[in-house]
């Protein structure tokens, strides 16, 4: 059993399959994967929902970490670039460290890409659980760091969109630095006529 | 314009660069270089007094060279900041044999020629990209004829032509009679939506432009007659399809069609298109006094400079990379970092205003907090196993590690300016190291789940966060299918994959081995990519030693915009496996069977290890 604790008593792993809608569920067999899950080291819990991002679907998450008492998440849906912080805020939520989730990317790195090879992507997306939760087991709480922001702005070019932003920051009340390479702010813009849609003048 | 010269709460760098930034959101060191401007800013009220007596002469940048300047000039008479600049390349210099006539002139007494470049420092938070865009040079398209024929212009010199401030006061002509013309050509799409010449992409606002300019001509000379030639008319923004309507009914005829030829009257300097007509399926020749290229947009060409600065990403047509295209639209990948404008892809100017206020509205989010947290992923020193040998000193790309090798102490951290590479922690020859959320043992745990079962039918690919990754996810959203044999291990940068966890696949029995990392100009740690292909490098070496083939692994580059490029390379790594014999497999993980087993304990391994060091260190 539990080769790792994770400051949380011994290892708790619950894994959520997503199906989201058909976008995995079409290429890879779901509860195949989940029944998989099941046999693996320290999962206590799998579920194998249709949307786990959406708000039922995050809740059943934390109501999963509470009634299973889970250290371990494994949410294997969409690529990490997606939903990470979703799912990160999730753990939050229910008091878990954000640090102990993993997620198995299958739907950009396995259904969406092997597309109509309904075997090998599903065995492609048993391994792909399997890998996380083996890391998940070996994940620890990390603290993240909280720095202060230096209240300031700086803008790199001063043709119509750096002189928007320059003016919304600085009428926010922030002191900006507009660095312009001309002689001149005004860029493209300043050599125009008029303008479309509204037809009048560009300066 | 005006505005930003005299709000108070902006500090304007007119003729000023970007020289460095250190640093990390909320956090941005900055130096800017503020060009020598041989004119005082401050003092120069541009009363022209010096521009007057300047004997010097130069084609006029903003006229793009449709009229003159002189050596000392104010670009444009609306300029903020309201003040002159030399161009000392031009100018004669103050030796009064030779000139100094400005200097003589001027009452402020503002005029320096020994004026210096000069570097400034600031701290910012947050950072705004708004580089905007360069216009596409139609000379390569020659069946246009642009810079053969004097009457084939480009849209940007249309601007200027009709423009009441500009070298006709607005007074429409022909360039070789200055005679106004009876006919105007517009042709469409020029540089743009071709993938074999000039760029793939649609320029978003050629076609309004050109409405735009057609309703112009229209006011001005109703008798004027104006053809365009087009493939699309994209009028698809609010008011733009009751504008192109409009100009239809002030007599614009729009015929669909690119001209495959344009021909010059030798004469009459005039000009003929012919164009297939594709409407009326005709083969057609028109005749125009002036044709005008509405030319597209493409990336500046000075956008490396701030990308390497501020580690951004680019997408293939070469414009900066958002963080998610649909979510993040404005966020850069690099926390603290946002894009407005045509920086980011071409636009029009409500469009650039739209994003120049989400970028400053998404900046505000994060200053007003006044904090923020920074991601958990940095590295630690383990000082009982570190022998101050002082490599990670060297590998890290951001300074963050410090460590007196004389002394003999162990190595240090500095948290906050650590980005999380993990390319120290793969360095390190005695495992030191650790990062955190990244660590050996998670990496090994997911190698070993991998390869536990089957290990010969599968591909194991390391990808780094930003660029491979991404580009795994693209391949995704756009469907580009490849086999389903690899298994992707995400490491925040290729730098992080120690060349243990190489060889401890082969060892498991991986056919192949890949690691994909960023292409050197996006490495999103400044340089940590260097490090793996040194390492990588190495490890072909190692491998060739011990009768292992060095193509099992392999190595490549593939951002964040090249999905299609990471579905070749997977279509690749799998044919590579499918000649891989069981054969290989088995002799493999008897040559590597001793990288299975744990690290051994700094004591009993101190002087060997120290001397690998001392090799490390002399390669």
């Amino acid at each position: 059993m539990a080769e790792v604790d994770g400051g949380n008593g011994p290892l708790r792993v619950g894994v959520f399959v997503c199906q989201c809608g058909l976008n995995i569920a079409g290429t890879v067999d779901c509860d195949s994967v989940a029944k998989f899950s099941e046999g693996l080291d320290d999962v206590v819990v799998v579920y194998n929902n249709k949307y786990t991002c959406s708000e039922p679907g995050q809740l059943e998450i934390r109501k999963a970490i509470e009634e299973n008492d889970l250290n371990r998440v494994v949410i294997a849906s969409c690529s990490p670039r997606m939903h990470e912080p979703t799912f990160r805020a999730a753990l939050e939520a229910a008091g878990l460290n954000p640090y102990l989730l993993e997620m198995a990317n299958l739907r950009e790195h396995c259904s969406w890409v092997h597309i109509g090879e309904k075997d090998a992507a599903t065995g492609k997306a048993k391994d792909l659980v399997k890998m996380a939760v083996a890391r998940a087991r070996r994940l620890e709480a990390q603290e993240e760091m909280v720095v202060p922001i230096t209240q300031k702005a700086m803008v790199v070019g001063g043709g119509i969109a750096g002189i928007q932003a320059a003016l919304d920051l600085a009428d926010a009340g922030y002191k900006v630095y507009l660095i312009e390479k001309e002689p001149s702010i005004g860029g493209i813009m300043a050599q125009i006529d008029k303008t479309y849609p509204t037809m009048d003048c560009s300066i | 314009m005006a505005d930003v010269g005299r709000h108070p709460n902006i500090e304007l760098h007119a003729y000023s660069e970007v020289d460095a930034v250190s640093g990390y959101v909320g956090n941005f060191n900055v130096t800017v270089r503020k060009k020598a401007r041989y004119v005082d800013v401050k003092e120069c009220t541009a009363c022209g007094d010096c521009e007057d007596v300047c004997p010097i002469t130069a084609p006029d940048e903003f006229e793009i060279g449709l009229s003159t300047r002189k050596a000392i000039y104010q670009p444009f008479p609306q300029a903020v900041p309201s003040a002159y600049v030399l161009n000392i390349d031009e100018c004669l210099g103050n030796n009064p044999i030779a000139c100094g006539k400005c200097l003589e002139v001027c009452d402020k007494k503002c005029i320096d020629y020994d004026d210096k470049d000069e570097l400034i420092h600031i701290e910012v938070g947050t950072v705004i990209v708004c580089i905007g865009m360069d216009v596409y040079d139609p000379t390569p398209l020659d069946e246009f004829g642009y810079t053969r024929h004097e009457n084939v212009i480009t849209s940007m010199e249309f601007e200027r032509l009709i423009n009441s401030g500009g070298p006709t006061q607005g007074h429409l002509i022909r360039l070789t009679d200055r005679e106004q013309p009876k006919t105007v050509a517009f042709i469409q799409c020029v540089g743009s939506r071709d993938a074999n010449r000039g760029n793939p992409y649609c320029s978003n606002f050629c076609c309004m432009n050109t409405v735009k300019d057609c309703l112009l001509i229209k006011d001005h000379y109703p008798d004027v007659d104006i053809k365009v030639f087009y493939m699309d008319i994209r009028a698809f923004g609010k008011g733009f399809e009751d504008l192109f309507q409009r100009s239809k009914d002030a007599g614009t005829i729009y015929i669909r069609g690119i001209p495959g030829e344009v021909e010059e009257d030798p004469e009459t300097k005039s000009l003929k298109l012919y164009v297939e007509n594709t409407t009326e399926g005709t083969m057609e020749c028109h005749e125009a006094d002036m044709v005008v290229l509405s030319i597209g947009a493409i990336p500046r060409k000075d956008s490396s400079t701030i990308q390497q600065l501020l580690t951004l990403q680019r997408s293939q047509d070469g414009f900066f990379l958002e963080a998610h295209p649909k979510l993040k639209p404005v966020d850069a990948a690099t926390q603290g970092v946002f894009f407005a404008g045509c920086a980011e892809s071409p636009k029009d100017i409500k469009d650039s205003v739209t994003q120049a206020g989400a970028a400053a509205a998404r900046a505000n989010r994060l200053m007003m907090q006044g904090k923020v947290k920074v991601e958990a992923i940095t590295s630690t020193i383990i000082p009982d196993l570190c022998t101050s040998c002082g490599i990670c000193v060297k590998v890290c790309p951001y300074n963050a590690i410090s460590c007196d090798t004389k002394a003999k102490t162990p190595a240090t951290v500095v948290e906050a300016a650590c980005a999380g590479c993990g390319a120290c922690s793969a360095e390190c020859p005695f495992g030191a190291i650790t990062m955190k959320h990244f660590t050996d043992v998670q990496i090994e745990a997911q190698i070993d789940a991998m390869l536990e079962v089957d290990a010969k039918d599968k591909v194991l690919a390391f990808a780094c966060n930003w660029c491979s990754y991404s580009g795994g996810d693209l391949a995704g959203t756009n469907r580009f299918q490849y086999p389903p044999n690899t298994r992707l291990i995400r490491t925040m940068c290729s730098g992080r994959v120690d060349k243990r966890f190489v060889l401890r696949a082969f060892a498991r029995g991986a056919p192949i081995v890949l690691l994909s990392g960023c292409h050197f100009a996006d490495c999103h740690y400044i340089n940590a990519v260097h490090w793996t292909q040194r390492r990588v490098e190495k490890l072909w070496d190692e491998l060739e030693k011990k009768g292992i083939r060095p193509e099992r692994l392999q190595l490549e580059w593939i951002s964040a915009a090249e999905g299609q490029k990471f579905a070749t390379v997977m279509r690749a790594v799998e044919e590579l496996r499918q000649k891989v014999t069981a054969e290989e497999i088995e002799h493999t993980k008897k040559a590597l069977a001793g990288v299975l087993e744990p690290r051994k304990p700094r004591a009993a391994t101190k002087k060997a290890t120290e001397q690998e060091a001392a090799a490390q260190e002399a390669a």
